[in-house]
């Protein structure tokens, strides 16, 4: 070995030490900072307000639901997540203001992109995109969920649905809308 | 129809069409979409939306010459008229020039859809017409886009209006276009439907009690422009876009409406593929763009959970469920041992494939195929049937129709509509009935005869017609000699021959009858001409094609002497259960079927079948016309289509038959049956372009029945086509046998309790009841008031019935329902008495 060589082994190993402690000094600063994780799941970060996390399906104050079967966010939903099946309310099982309710509601979290169509298509702002994003199913059935599942609990003062209401009180499905001028 | 043609000019484009087209079907034809809402191509048009408006011009005249003002350029001087015109109601002209998309035009259209609007609710999210609405669509491409109006200023009016049993009515959604008043008047003949009050608070009403009871009411929600008609069996039940659409055929009756089943996976039923509804499908020679209720409301049968879904054997004297094979295997032992002693019975209910396969089996095996349908005349049908190509939209002045023995309104409605509307048409109508029904109202003769002499009258029309002899002694009196004249002068005659208070023996004559008349008139073998027999079941004309034959009122020593019965879609028992005696003892048994009935409860081997909505097939309608229809749903259970589960029962019997596929089983019926010759399933799926144009982009125009792309079927041409000399040898009635007490005649109603009608809840409130109607004289005598209970002594049994005493009913006659709980087969002798 030329003496050539040993120096230039000697120039690496002192270049690498000094990698080494560069590396070790980012350590150890790094003790000193506040950390960007989380202690999840003790610990858990607050999401934006317009974060879409998993469906639920509102309330009005009453406790009536706002659903009302319409099947526009299955028609707007690109993933084919939702299928709905209406039936008729009557004064004595109302479920629903207006005529009709969604006596059948799943969402298959599966499919879901959650891209929040099917937020935009509903005329009655029933289905709303939460901040629940807990989502783990360990069978492709638990992934499908059902209106007992997505519906949120009636509000207090409100009663449970159906209910049984005076003649002609609920009989708009839609909210009136201000006048648009 | 005159053929005058006449040249317009519509958007520029030269239009030419007969004289007396309205200028927006005119538009139509030439490919030009002018938006309507009141304007139908069915029915009169009234102009009561404005939505057509157009600008319409015509050539300038002199007014001391009439000479047409020419321009510079040699070109008539067009004078448009001041106002906007309904291009529904304005028929064209010579040199007229109509604009469409003038800014005029365009801007007055949308003033009336923003009026429209001034009341409409936002229900488009519920309404079931979301989707394929005429309002929402012409909203969209016509619209303003926004609202001047005040929403909190919308009249508010009932939502759920019973208008009837079957029809809810939306007062808010209503854009009072009165096409279902219309409909009700001019098509359907039954003027149930009318607007009450005025201005913005006019509604639709229905005077009819009980309310908006017609047969053919399921139709104005098709033709509704907007969600105010819906039915009570598709409310809420899907939106438009969520459903498959399967082509099918009613069989219901021998009409063959034309259907298109629509169909979507429910949670109600277990995730099941259910039918939400059934929707008319065009077919403008057999029914145009409608259905009857029956038709559009009674399907639940076909996908009914109480169907058999296994194969059932007796062991131990009890049913039990069991697999195909050991099935199969115990039908075949059972077969084996009878020999040539096995009886086969057959109703018209199944397809050509099904009945095909049943007499290939049952010739091969020596025994003989019995068609339990009780009427005569299918071979005179293969002979002088209606000619192919006939319409009978097409019948009108100059033509005739006689209907005979028939309560065509109960029996078959879209024939009554259509036989109303070649009526209404100028066609000379002759009904020939032993009682009143609805179509004396549309005849131009009525002739009135006692029970039992159906086929005399026959021979007295046939007599007044050829002048004959030998037939002197049926000759006839004054009515009927008019009637026959009207026969005979026609150019065109179809006759409608029906089974009503007739013996078998009876309609064998009559129908002979019937064919001698077209025979003696020489309407046979050419289109719009012919005998069209009305029979009890869908597919009876195919039965009688595929070989079957009746029993000639001799079902009951047919059974006696079996060693073995297959019965195939019937329920002989239940229809008369004196014949379970011969039935039961050794005879085996088998019974191939949908449901449990009386008869399968005696069965040795039940067979579960599919209905016509889980498979593929065809069936013959009256006017010989093969049709297709296609699987719907997933079949229920193990069942199995009647043509297979043949195939399999022959296997096991050593015989080789058909088992590919349905189509395969009609190329042989088409090698054996010369009338067939020409058919297969791709011929029977050919389809061409109808008018009106229905199904489309613009549903506005026609409604929202399916157009047809799945075929319209082939009719199949009668022997006097090839054959013009053709000679019918009709027979004499059997002799008048006076007995004593009261003649007991079964009368078909269209809403029976049979067992293709009870699972469908919604028709239970329109269910006919067993009542025996009776003559005024008649209750008298018996001690009857209205309503009272009666007993009915028939057959040795006893019936307890409320009866019902009305004018236009024959003296010494009673009339009962068929399928209404008390079986009775054919007319008989009964003594009835108050109820003690
Ligand atoms: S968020 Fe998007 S993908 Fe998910 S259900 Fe709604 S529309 Fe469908
Ligand atoms: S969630 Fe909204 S869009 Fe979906 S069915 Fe209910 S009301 Fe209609
Ligand atoms: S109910 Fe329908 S068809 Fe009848 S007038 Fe109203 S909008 Fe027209
Ligand atoms: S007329 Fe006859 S074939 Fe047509 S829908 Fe009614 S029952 Fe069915
Ligand atoms: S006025 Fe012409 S379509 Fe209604």
């Amino acid at each position: 070995m030329s003496l050539m060589g040993i120096l230039r082994g000697l120039w690496a190993a002192l270049l690498s030490m000094f990698e080494l402690l560069r590396g070790l000094w980012t350590t150890f600063r790094s003790m000193f900072e506040t950390p960007v994780t989380y202690q999840y799941p003790e610990v858990k970060r607050p999401v934006r307000e317009r974060f879409k996390g998993r469906h639920v399906l509102k309330r009005y104050d009453n406790g009536l639901e706002r659903c009302i079967g319409c099947a526009l966010c299955a028609a707007a939903c690109p993933a084919d997540a939702i299928f709905v099946e209406a039936a008729e309310n009557t004064d004595e099982e109302r479920y629903s203001p207006g005529e009709r309710y969604a006596s059948t509601y799943q969402i298959n979290l599966m499919r879901c992109i959650f891209c929040g169509y099917c937020e935009d298509a509903c005329p009655t702002e029933a289905i709303v995109l939460e901040h629940q994003y807990e989502l783990s199913f360990t069978s492709r059935r638990d992934a499908i969920y059902t209106k007992e599942l997505l519906i949120v609990p009636v509000p207090e003062g409100g009663k449970p649905t159906p209910q049984n209401v005076p003649v002609g009180m609920f009989n708009r499905a839609i909210p009136e809308m201000k006048d648009p001028a | 129809m005159s053929e005058e043609l006449v040249r317009l000019k519509i958007d520029d484009i030269d239009v030419r069409v007969p004289k007396g087209t309205k200028v927006v079907d005119a538009a139509k034809q030439a490919g030009i979409d002018i938006p309507v809402f009141c304007h139908h191509p069915k029915i009169e048009s009234v102009g009561m939306c404005r939505m057509c408006l157009v600008e319409i011009g015509t050539p300038k005249r002199d007014r001391s010459t009439g000479e047409k003002l020419l321009d510079e350029g040699g070109q008539p001087q067009i004078e448009f008229w001041p106002k906007l015109e309904t291009s529904c109601t304005t028929p064209v002209s010579e040199g007229m020039v109509v604009k469409v998309s003038s800014e005029k035009a365009i801007e007055g259209r949308k003033q009336i859809l923003e009026f429209l609007l001034t009341s409409h609710p936002l229900d488009c999210p519920i309404c079931d017409k979301g989707g394929e609405c005429s309002l929402q669509d012409l909203v969209m491409e016509h619209g303003s886009g926004e609202s001047r109006f005040l929403l909190e200023d919308k009249k508010h009016q009932d939502k759920h209006v019973q208008l009837g049993d079957l029809i809810v009515l939306d007062r808010e959604r209503c854009i009072q276009c009165a096409r279902c008043i219309r409909f009700q008047k001019e098509v359907a003949g039954d003027p149930v439907l009318a607007f009450a009050e005025r201005g913005r608070n006019i509604e639709i009403v229905t005077f009819s009690d009980p309310g908006f009871n017609s047969y053919f009411s399921g139709n104005t929600t098709d033709i509704c422009p907007v969600g105010a008609l819906t039915t009570v069996d598709f409310r809420f039940g899907a939106r438009s876009w969520e459903m498959d659409a399967t082509a099918s055929i009613c069989t219901h009756c021998p009409v063959g409406c034309n259907l298109m089943l629509n169909t979507r996976r429910e949670a109600r039923a277990n995730g099941r593929q259910v039918i939400k509804r059934v929707m008319p499908r065009q077919n403008e020679q057999v029914n145009e763009i409608w259905i009857c209720d029956k038709g559009r409301f009674a399907h639940h049968f076909a996908t009914s959970e109480e169907r058999l879904t296994k194969p059932l054997v007796r062991i131990d004297g009890k049913l039990i469920e069991t697999s195909w094979k050991k099935a199969l295997e115990h039908a075949a032992e059972g077969l084996k041992a009878a020999g040539e002693g096995v009886v086969g019975l057959a109703s018209g209910r199944v397809s050509n494939e099904d009945l095909f396969n049943f007499h290939t089996l049952l010739k091969s095996v020596g025994g003989r195929a019995i068609l339990s349908d009780s009427q005569a005349g299918g071979e005179l049908v293969q002979q002088v049937g209606v000619g192919k190509g006939t319409d009978l939209g097409a019948l009108g002045a100059g033509d005739a129709i006689l209907v005979i023995a028939s309560d065509l309104h109960e029996e078959a409605p879209i024939w009554w509509q259509r036989v109303m509307g070649a009526a209404k048409r100028g066609a000379t109508l002759v009904v020939a009935n032993a009682r009143k029904t609805r179509l004396d109202d549309y005849a131009g003769h009525v002739v009135r005869y006692r029970y039992q002499e159906a086929a005399r009258t026959g021979l007295g029309l046939l007599q007044a017609i050829t002048g004959a002899k030998d037939l002197s002694k049926f000759a006839s009196d004054e009515p009927l000699k008019s009637a026959a004249k009207a026969l005979t002068e026609a150019e065109n005659l179809v006759i409608f021959c029906g089974v009503e208070g007739l013996t078998y023996a009876e309609s064998k004559s009559l129908s002979d009858v019937c064919a001698a008349i077209l025979v003696e008139t020489k309407n046979v073998g050419r289109a719009q001409n012919g005998l069209i027999a009305v029979w009890p079941k869908n597919n009876t004309q195919g039965a009688w094609d595929m070989g079957l034959r009746p029993a000639e009122g001799d079902l009951e020593k047919a059974f006696a002497d079996a060693k073995a019965v297959y019965i195939m879609a019937v329920d002989p028992v239940g229809d008369d259960p004196s014949l379970a005696e011969s039935l039961e003892g050794d005879r085996f048994l088998v019974v191939q079927e949908l449901f449990m009935t009386p008869t399968a409860e005696l069965a040795d081997v039940v067979l579960p079948a599919q209905s016509f909505v889980e498979r593929e097939g065809t069936f013959t309608s009256g006017e010989r016309r093969v049709q297709r229809f296609y699987p719907a749903v997933k079949a229920l259970g193990e069942t199995k289509a009647d043509w297979r589960i043949i195939t399999s029962l022959a296997a096991s019997l050593g015989i080789e038959l058909e088992d590919s596929s349905a189509a395969a089983v009609f190329l042989q019926i088409a090698e054996e049956t010369e009338a067939y010759a020409e058919i297969n399933y791709q011929s029977l799926a050919e389809f061409e372009e109808q008018w009106p144009p229905v199904g489309e982009e613009d549903l506005y125009y026609g409604g929202t029945t399916f157009k047809n792309r799945q075929g319209l079927g082939v009719q199949v041409a009668p022997a006097a086509e090839q054959d013009q000399s053709l000679k019918i040898q009709w027979s004499a009635p059997p002799e008048f046998k006076g007995k004593k007490g009261y003649l007991l005649v079964p009368v078909v109603e269209l809403y029976n309790r049979g067992a293709t009608v009870m699972p469908s809840e919604n028709l239970h409130p329109r269910l006919a009841s067993p009542v025996l109607w009776m003559s005024l004289k008649d209750a008298k005598s018996i001690g009857v008031i209205q309503g009272a209970q009666v007993e009915l002594l028939l057959d040795g049994r006893t019936e307890e019935l409320q009866a019902i005493a009305e004018e236009g009913i024959p003296e010494g006659v009673v009339l009962l329902g068929r399928g209404l709980g008390v079986p009775i087969a054919e007319p008989q002798y009964v003594e009835v008495r108050l109820k003690a």
